[in-house]
């Protein structure tokens, strides 16, 4: 049986290569065929996991909830210091000095990254903004979000902390962040789904593992982790409980 | 285990009074005119047992109640009540929890120096194997226009 790996669609594009050489380094580990498969939006990833067509993910926390409870996965391990965390940005000419300078109306920019964007517009409710006084503008990456700031196309944009961080120099320097979350809980981590439960034991110690051999180490690498640590039943139902107050 | 509030505590002017907590516990409190704003980006995370004693805090809500994280740990969640909250909104809050839903309201709550800070509260059962076994509470920034209808509106309902 070749069993399916997906990870959450927001993924870095640095790290593509880096989920092709962890999923080779995991089959050999394994034993087992596996299928890398990247979805090129969350609409076709959930179509997937609607299907129980997939066997591990590297979910988005926002998933986490319908996954452990309607589809039966299970946590495994998430990596060591990396949270998610949003960022309100203007540009840098706007006269908006706080979130609450923006007024209902206001045109926000942002990607589908459900996490990121419910994040964003928490931190837009002391302006007294929601999604139904707001103007809001899909976008399919951060470097587009940026864009439409640059162009005066949106007066705000909700963006990823890492991405932000990530934009060019020359990018930044025409923008000016408003707000940055410090929740330090949300984040995203590798699970398994109910074709592979019974060996999640094992998984979870190859996982482990991985910084003990230098294998191990390059493949964390590629990924733009450290390490990867244990993260347990209860502490995935508290991320899920956090996750459902934040819905609201 | 919770203590009457210190005047050595309190920073400012400040009166007193003597509130009726839930569980039948009656708790001295010093209360000041001094609003502490609440911080951009940053969520107070807390979760209590079925009786609504803490259980957990994060840092964020060590930093606007004033208390340490040991004076927290094992207090009711009741040490962050104001004086001018109508204990009606709590009725409501454990009501709606006990039912196993969802609550949110707005709340002021007091610090331990007397002072206070608006939130906007969302607070859920844990549900664990179909039984409740705790409450997390999440409180973010709340728009001033909400806490300005509040001011007026939790008068009068005292």
């Amino acid at each position: 049986m070749t069993y399916r790996l997906t990870v959450s669609p927001d993924f870095t594009p640095d790290h593509l290569p880096g989920w092709y050489i962890f999923n080779t380094w995991l089959q050999k580990q394994l034993g087992e065929g596996i299928h890398l498969e990247m979805y090129n939006s969350f609409q076709a990833q959930h179509e997937a996991i609607a299907k129980d067509q997939i066997d591990l993910i590297y979910a988005n926390p926002f998933d986490a909830a319908m996954l452990v409870r309607e589809k039966g996965f299970l946590p495994l391990v998430k990596a060591h210091g990396l949270s998610d965390e949003a960022i309100i940005a203007v540009n840098a000419e706007s006269p908006a000095k706080d979130v609450t300078d923006l007024a209902p109306g206001t045109r926000i920019a942002a990607t589908e990254d459900p996490d990121v964007r419910l994040m964003g517009m928490i931190m837009l409710e002391p302006a007294d903004l929601n999604s139904s006084n707001i103007d809001l503008h899909s976008c399919d990456t951060y470097v587009l979000v940026a864009k439409q700031l640059l162009r005066g196309e949106a007066d705000a944009g909700i963006f990823l902390a890492e991405a932000f961080d990530d934009l060019s120099g020359m990018i930044k320097k025409q923008l000016k962040v408003l707000v940055h979350s410090q929740i330090g809980v949300i984040q995203h981590v590798l699970m398994v789904g109910p074709r592979l439960t019974d060996r999640r034991d094992e998984l979870r110690h190859l996982l482990l593992a991985m910084p003990s051999d230098e294998k191990g180490q390059d493949v964390l690498k590629n990924l733009g982790f450290d390490l990867l640590i244990n993260v347990e039943d209860e502490e995935m139902e508290f991320m899920i409980d956090l996750m459902d107050t934040l819905n609201t | 285990m919770i203590n009457d509030m210190k005047p050595e505590d309190i920073i400012g002017d400040y009166k007193e009074v003597m509130l009726d907590l839930y569980g039948g516990i009656k708790r001295l409190c010093l209360y000041s005119e001094v609003e502490t704003p609440y911080p951009d980006g940053k969520l107070i995370v807390s979760t209590t047992d079925t009786n609504g004693i803490i259980t957990h805090v994060n840092q964020s809500f060590v930093e606007m109640s004033g208390y340490t994280e040991e004076e927290l740990i094992n207090a009711p969640h009741s040490i962050l009540r104001h004086p001018d909250m109508p204990a009606a909104a709590f009725k409501d809050l454990w009501d709606t929890v006990l039912r196993g839903e969802k609550w949110q309201g707005f709340v002021k709550n007091l610090r331990k120096d007397g002072g206070y800070y608006w939130v906007k509260a969302t607070v859920i059962p844990n549900i664990r194997k179909g039984q409740i076994v705790g409450y997390t509470s999440v409180r973010r920034k709340p728009s001033r226009s909400k806490v300005e209808e509040c001011i007026k509106l939790y008068p009068t309902l005292m």
